[in-house]
C-alpha cells in the first residue's frame, strides 16, 4: 500500500444520533473509533502511510503510532475499503 | 431510546410499477390492488426521509418496483443528501440512460444497483419477460463512466444457477465492486413460481464452490455476497436483522412496514406516513411492535435448546404463517420446528426433475409472471 484511499463510494461520517464515527458503504456501514477515523480522513490518495504517520505523530507530540496506523491500513485493506491508489 | 433499538436502513418502494415480471419479485401478489394506486407525493418522501435519520437511519434504498419510473426522482435524491442519508438505487436498468445518470449523480445519489437475470442475454430475457439485457448493461457502463460504485445483483434459482461463472466474469468485466448473489427466498410471487425456481442441492453446492474460487482469485477488490435460500437450511435467519429492529419499508402509498412481504399477515395493522411520524410508528405502531424482541415467542423458540431467541429472533413471520399457519409460530426452516418436516418435503421435491441444461427453458416449468398487467411475449 503506497498511497491508501477509500474505496469508491466510502464516505466518512460523523452520526450525531449514534454519537460515533461511520464509514459508510454502499449498503453498510463500519463503526470507526475516533483514532481510526482520524487515520481514515488522512487517507486521500496523496499521502503515504509514512505521510500519514508524521501528520498524527507530530499532531500528538510525537508519540510512535506507525504500528497502530500500519495495523488499520492493513486490516482496511485486507477488506476492501482501502485501495490503492499508487497502483 | 438505547442505540440497539435504532433503525439503519430505509427501504423506499417508491412505486410497484415494473417494465420487467421477474417471477420471483419480492411486491405484494396483489400489486394491482387500488390500494396501492395512490402513490406518496415527493413532499411525503422528503419528510420521511428527514423522520428516518432523525430515528437513526443510515442507508436509505430507492426500490420498487421500478425507482426510475418516479419523475421526482432527481429531487428524491437530492432530498436524500440534504437528510444526510446515504443513497442507493435498486434498479432494473432499463430506464438508467447516461443523461437521467448524470442528473441523478449531480442530486447527490450514492451507489448504484443494477439487477441481471442472467449472464446470457437470451436468458435474461425470458426471466425478466424483458428484452433488457443489453439496456442494462449499458446501464452499468454509465453508471461506472460516471464514477457510481456499482452492484450487480442477481436473484438465483433453478434456471440461472449454473450460470454462476460466466455472472462473476461479466461482474469483473463491468467493474462492479459488489455482486449480490441473492438465493430466491420464497415470499411474493417466489411462492407462486416455487417448482419453477426451487434449486438442487447440487446446484447450490457448485455455485457455492464457483463463489469460493472466484473470492481466493480476486480478493476483496470485488465483494461477493451469498446467501443461502432459507429451505435449504435447518435454523432461520433473523428475518430483516429481526423484526423492527433494523429496518423499516415504506410502500408506495406510504404504508409502513417492518419487511417487504408483512402485509401477506392479515390482522397487522399498517401506520402511514402521511398520518404518523416514522418516531411513532417505529415506537408504537401494531406492526412494528407485535413481533419485536422475544416476548411474543411461543414454544420451542421461548426455551430454544440452542438459545438463538436473539440470534435469529425466531425467523420469518411470514414463512411462520405461509408454512406453519401461524405468524406467531417458530419459523418451519427450524429443525425444532413441528413443522419442519414440511420444508424438508418441499427441498427433496426439487431435487428430481432438473437433468435439462439451462439452456433448454423447454425442460423447466413455465413461470407465471409478475404483473399488474399480462407482460408481451418475448
Amino acid at each position: 500500500m503506497t498511497r491508501p484511499c477509500l474505496v469508491t463510494g466510502a464516505r466518512l461520517r460523523y452520526d450525531e444520533v449514534r454519537e460515533e464515527h461511520l464509514l459508510l458503504v454502499p449498503e453498510g456501514a463500519v463503526r470507526l473509533n475516533p483514532t481510526a477515523a482520524e487515520v481514515l480522513s488522512l487517507c486521500d490518495g496523496e499521502r503515504s502511510v509514512d505521510d500519514i504517520v508524521g501528520v498524527l505523530s507530530a499532531r500528538y507530540g510525537g508519540a510512535d503510532v506507525g504500528e497502530d496506523v500500519r495495523e488499520l491500513v492493513d486490516g482496511m485493506a485486507g477488506r476492501g475499503l482501502l485501495v490503492d491508489a499508487g497502483e | 431510546m438505547p442505540a440497539s433499538e435504532r433503525p439503519f436502513t430505509l427501504v423506499a418502494e417508491l412505486s410497484y410499477q415494473c417494465p420487467l415480471h421477474c417471477p420471483y419479485c419480492s411486491n405484494p401478489v396483489d400489486i394491482g390492488h387500488p390500494r396501492y394506486r395512490h402513490e406518496l407525493g415527493t413532499d411525503d418522501w422528503i419528510r420521511a426521509f428527514g423522520q428516518a435519520r432523525g430515528l437513526g437511519v443510515l442507508q436509505l434504498a430507492l426500490t420498487g418496483g421500478e425507482p426510475m419510473l418516479r419523475r421526482d426522482l432527481v429531487e428524491l435524491c437530492a432530498g436524500a443528501r440534504d437528510a444526510g442519508l446515504y443513497s442507493s438505487l435498486i434498479t432494473a436498468g432499463t430506464l438508467f440512460t447516461a443523461g437521467r445518470a448524470r442528473e441523478l449523480k449531480e442530486a447527490g445519489l450514492d451507489h448504484v444497483q443494477i439487477s441481471i437475470q442472467s449472464p446470457v442475454a437470451d436468458e435474461n430475457d425470458r426471466i425478466a419477460g424483458n428484452r433488457s439485457f443489453e439496456k442494462k448493461l449499458a446501464a452499468a457502463r454509465a453508471a461506472r463512466e460516471l464514477g457510481f460504485p456499482l452492484t450487480i445483483n442477481c436473484v438465483l434459482h433453478r434456471q440461472n444457477l449454473d450460470r454462476i461463472e460466466e455472472l462473476l466474469e461479466l461482474t469483473v468485466e463491468l467493474g462492479a465492486q459488489r455482486l449480490e448473489l441473492a438465493n430466491t427466498q420464497y415470499y411474493g410471487w417466489a411462492v407462486v413460481n416455487l417448482e419453477a425456481l426451487l434449486p438442487t442441492w447440487e446446484q447450490l453446492r457448485r455455485g457455492e464452490e464457483a463463489v469460493a474460487r472466484f473470492r481466493d482469485r480476486v480478493g476483496p477488490a470485488v465483494d461477493v455476497l451469498w446467501v443461502l435460500p432459507d429451505l435449504y437450511e435447518d435454523l432461520p435467519k433473523p428475518c430483516m436483522g429481526g423484526w423492527g429492529r433494523t429496518a423499516l419499508v415504506v410502500a408506495p402509498n406510504g404504508d409502513v412496514l417492518p419487511c417487504q412481504a408483512a402485509a401477506t399477515i392479515p390482522g397487522l395493522e399498517f401506520a402511514n406516513v402521511r398520518e404518523h411520524s416514522l418516531e411513532w410508528i417505529w415506537n408504537e405502531s401494531d406492526a412494528f411492535t407485535r413481533f419485536r424482541g422475544t416476548g411474543w415467542m411461543q414454544e420451542p423458540c421461548r426455551s430454544c435448546p440452542l438459545g438463538r431467541q436473539e440470534v435469529d429472533f425466531g425467523g420469518c413471520r411470514c414463512q411462520a404463517l405461509r408454512l406453519a399457519g401461524d405468524p406467531a409460530a417458530t419459523d418451519p426452516v427450524c429443525r425444532f420446528s413441528p413443522h419442519h418436516e414440511h420444508v424438508v418435503s418441499v427441498r427433496e421435491s426439487a431435487q428430481t426433475g432438473a437433468k435439462a441444461p439451462p439452456s433448454e427453458a423447454a425442460g423447466f416449468p413455465q413461470f407465471v409472471y409478475r404483473a399488474i398487467k399480462r407482460p408481451a411475449r418475448v
